[in-house]
């Protein structure tokens, strides 16, 4: 319980430093920093329509970070939640193009559709690490690539579009998550209820982690495979499990972006979202609340970039810098914290 | 010059710890000065501010009556000061010259023959008995330890620091590790012995200083302290080593271990065709040099590795090919060798740790959902049992608790399930004298409550202490099974290295 306090005051300082960095940047290319930073958070949060769209980025990003956080709490490095992701939408793409059913059924279907498919493409390495211990960041990045081109083939193959060979034909509205009250409310923004689906989960895999016997058994291989063993615990049933979980949810992250946010599939693309979500769970030190913090953060710098572009010219790269910059400092925050510690320790002593 | 190293009012804080508060070492030239205290007591810390590995708050060093200030290891060594550490510090694939003029190099050329000779040299005069080439891997762990005071020799140290220097040898290895010491005194050295054995203490140190709690609690001279005076300094109250037995008629088998062969990781039998009972209301005690099959031993019977033929069963069930859980389950408990590695998972509590084999069972889950007060008060019951002691309670991480009281809390979750064959294997390793008392009431009272126990230890007079009957193995055989009552220490020490008892009995009478 303690751990949590820590975690979010590294979190914190890494975004702060990590603001300051930004600051620095704009500076030396010449613009104004209260001016970028203004714009840039005005351009996620001035009016409904913006606050939605901003939503709506941090949806696909809370699932995938709570893909790559999930598997880290487990002792796996989950490098391949862009390939889970893509499938995840690849499935359900499919079905609500192809299957014929009344509107909540259909989405149920594609939701799980694509959650079976995200959970097909984590099983693979993790029976691989399970079986043969083949390190499952070579394998995921390994699926990331089949992912992306079964997408390449499948794509023109069985979805064409109309006009172009390169995405897929446009999902019918009754087979997009967006609803009309939430559009509405939101004045016309891509939020959908894939919202629901990714908060829904930070709980539920919350609720599993701390409060489930699989979930204590879950952590128990991920801190100390040894002991879990020695205790009785299937250890490679386990790794095969925890890749299965954390390649649904970022199968999930496919249908939320795909259907909901998007409308259709493009060849070609590993998502970026998906790596995305390990600087997601990075700043949310693997913990599910966390990951919805960072999501959102993320969500906005990623969402008010373009509008900070246009109103300053400062080029929306900026942006991602600083994402890199706290990631940085959060992949760092080991040394953050020793500072911490020595300055808590000076002043104790200059107290004195 | 009364003193060679003088460590005055030495103190020294950690975050929210007091390491040492106040103490003073002084050794006399050509003395074998003993550092006696319980783990966690300080003396690890003490020397390695004289090591400069740490640096005091407070207090003065001394070498050879000047002040000096050693703020890394290498300016220990240029004061003549060495340690011989518990892990040692070698290369494996190298020769014994190699390690030893390993960061002494000088030139870029390499001169082996001469090193050589100056080793050869030192090892004559000390009757070290090593062969300058001789690769490490290949020689025993009582010559690499060897290695490792030559080492010292050779960078003409003349304060030796040892770490607990006999934990990784044999009893007759020991005895002469203490002749050697002995005869480095002779030759000019000061030596200050880290140890917590009380007997190796009596047996080579001229003075002792035992610390407790981080303070000095005294200095006395050993030939006029018994061993018992000096174990109660270093616990602040009485101790007994002797632990109440009274005689047994052992009951039916429980642990059968028959024709039993196991191969390593390396595909090497390990375990030969090994056969063993253990019956109810009986501690056998397996005896053994480290490393010679007992590990792939334990791992069988628990079923963390397959067996390569024969079998074990326990109350007459054939075990092999069932699951962990199932041996668990069927009455097997194991207080594994390593309490880090398979003992306990540091980052979850202790509540969690003391579920680590019932978490599944009602009542602490039920619908595949934890109770967590369940958990938490079978937790207050296992702390309050066994002594564990721990800042807040179950809710400690286990890695914050001493290695002691995580011992404690192994055993006491094992014996809680009330297992009716318990396999301890070096139940009291690293632990002090306390706890090692503690531990040991707990193993005899299992059996004095009807149940088996198995006890792997490589520390002799924890097995002569408690079994009831004494195995020995010897490169993965079974040498022997003697009742403790009709061996000694010295037969046992011949049979590890795989005398039969007959043999050792006529070659010690």
């Amino acid at each position: 319980m303690k751990r949590l306090p820590d975690a979010l005051l590294m979190a914190v300082s890494a975004v702060i430093l990590g603001i300051i960095a930004g600051a620095l940047l704009m500076t030396a290319i010449g613009s104004n920093p209260f001016e970028g930073y203004y714009h840039l958070f005005r351009g996620g949060l001035m009016n409904m329509r913006r606050i939605g769209n901003t939503v709506a980025v941090s949806t696909t990003l809370i699932l995938t970070g709570l893909s790559v956080a999930f598997a880290f709490r487990t002792g796996l490095f989950n490098i391949g939640a862009a390939g889970q992701m893509l499938i995840g939408g690849l499935c359900a793409t499919a079905v609500g193009l192809q299957v014929a059913l009344p509107r909540p059924i259909l989405l149920v279907v594609m939701v799980l559709s694509a959650f079976a498919g995200g959970a097909l493409w984590g099983a693979v390495p993790g029976f691989l690490k399970a079986k043969f211990n083949v390190h499952e960041v070579v394998a995921t990045i390994m699926m990331n690539w089949i992912a992306y081109w079964v997408v390449y083939y499948a794509v023109p193959a069985f979805l064409k579009g109309d006009f172009l060979e390169t995405e897929s034909r446009v999902l019918p509205a009754y087979a997009s998550l967006r609803v009309p009250w939430m559009t509405n409310l939101f004045d016309g923004a891509y939020v959908n209820m894939g919202l629901f689906i990714a908060v829904a989960m930070i709980f539920l895999i919350r609720f599993m982690l701390n409060r489930m016997t699989i979930g204590y058994e879950l952590k128990a291989v991920g801190s100390n495979r040894h002991a879990a063993l020695y205790a009785g615990i299937h250890v490679n049933r386990n790794i095969i499990l925890s890749m299965v979980i954390a390649g649904g949810l970022a199968g999930l992250a496919g249908a939320t972006f795909y259907t909901g946010y998007s409308a259709n599939i493009q060849i070609g693309v590993l998502p970026i979202q998906g790596f995305d979500g390990i600087a997601v769970a990075l700043l949310g030190a693997n913990n599910p609340l966390g990951v919805l913090g960072a999501a959102l953060f993320f969500g906005l710098l990623h969402a008010g970039k373009g509008f900070m572009n246009a109103m300053t010219g400062i080029p929306p790269e900026i942006s991602d810098t600083i994402i890199a910059t706290i990631i940085y400092f959060t992949a760092t925050s080991i040394l953050i914290g020793r500072g911490l510690n020595y300055l808590a320790r000076r002043k104790k002593k200059g107290g004195k | 010059m009364e003193y060679v190293v003088e460590m005055l009012n030495i103190r020294k804080e950690f975050p929210g710890v007091v390491a040492n508060d106040d103490v003073t070492i002084q050794v006399r030239p050509q003395e074998i000065h003993a550092l006696l205290g319980e783990n966690g007591a300080g003396k690890s810390t003490i020397m390695s501010i004289l090591f400069g590995i740490y640096h005091a708050d407070r207090g003065i060093i001394k070498v050879r009556g000047k002040e000096v200030s050693i703020s890394n290891p290498n300016d220990a060594n240029d004061l003549g000061i060495g340690m011989v550490h518990q892990h040692f510090k070698l290369v494996e694939t190298f020769t014994v010259t190699e390690n030893i003029i390993l960061g002494l190099e000088g030139s870029q050329v390499l001169d082996r023959r001469k090193a050589a000779k100056r080793i050869q040299d030192l090892s004559d005069q000390y009757s070290l008995k090593i062969d300058p080439h001789a690769k490490v891997e290949e020689i025993s762990v009582g010559m690499q330890q060897r290695v490792e005071i030559l080492k010292m020799l050779y960078r003409n140290a003349d304060v030796l620091i040892f770490d607990e220097p006999t934990a990784v040898l044999t009893p007759q290895e020991t005895h002469e590790l203490m002749g050697i010491m002995k005869d480095l005194v002779k030759e000019g050295k000061s030596i200050i012995l880290i140890t917590h054995k009380l007997r190796e203490i009596k047996e080579a140190a001229d003075r002792c200083s035992v610390i407790r709690r981080g303070k000095l609690v005294g200095v006395v001279d050993v030939k006029k302290t018994s061993e018992k005076e000096m174990a109660a300094m270093m616990v602040g109250r009485e101790v007994s080593f002797k632990v109440d037995k009274k005689p047994r008629e052992p009951g039916d088998v429980v642990l059968d271990i028959r024709n039993l062969n196991v191969q390593n990781a390396r595909k090497y039998r390990a375990v030969k065709d090994f056969s063993l009972q253990v019956r109810a209301g009986e501690i056998v005690g397996l005896a053994g040099v480290d490393g010679n099959g007992q590990k792939e031993l334990v791992e069988a019977i628990t079923g963390l590795s397959d067996t390569e033929s024969g079998s074990i069963l326990i109350s007459s069930t054939d075990i092999a090919g069932l699951s962990i859980r199932k041996r668990n389950e069927i009455g097997l408990a194991h207080i594994p060798e390593d309490r880090h590695k398979h003992g306990l998972v540091l980052e979850y509590s202790v509540a969690d740790n003391m579920v680590l084999k019932s978490y599944y069972q009602e009542p602490y889950s039920k619908n595949m959902i934890l109770n967590e007060e369940a958990i938490r008060t079978h937790a207050d019951k296992v702390i309050q049992l066994f002594d564990v002691r721990s800042g807040k309670g179950g809710l400690t991480p286990a890695g914050k608790l001493s290695g002691g009281n995580q011992q404690k809390a192994i055993v006491g979750r094992e014996i809680d399930m009330d297992p009716d064959i318990l396999l301890a294997v070096q139940p009291t390793r690293g632990l002090d004298v306390g706890a090692i008392e503690y531990i040991h009431k707990r193993l005899v009272e299992q059996r004095d409550k009807g149940k088996a126990v198995l006890l792997i230890s490589l520390e002799l007079d924890e097995i002569f202490n408690l079994a009831d009957r004494i195995a020995v193995i010897s490169h993965g055989e079974l040498v022997d099974v003697v009742k403790t009552s009709e061996t000694n220490e010295e037969e046992i020490g011949l049979m590890m290295t795989g005398y039969k008892w007959e043999e050792a009995h006529e070659a010690t009478t």
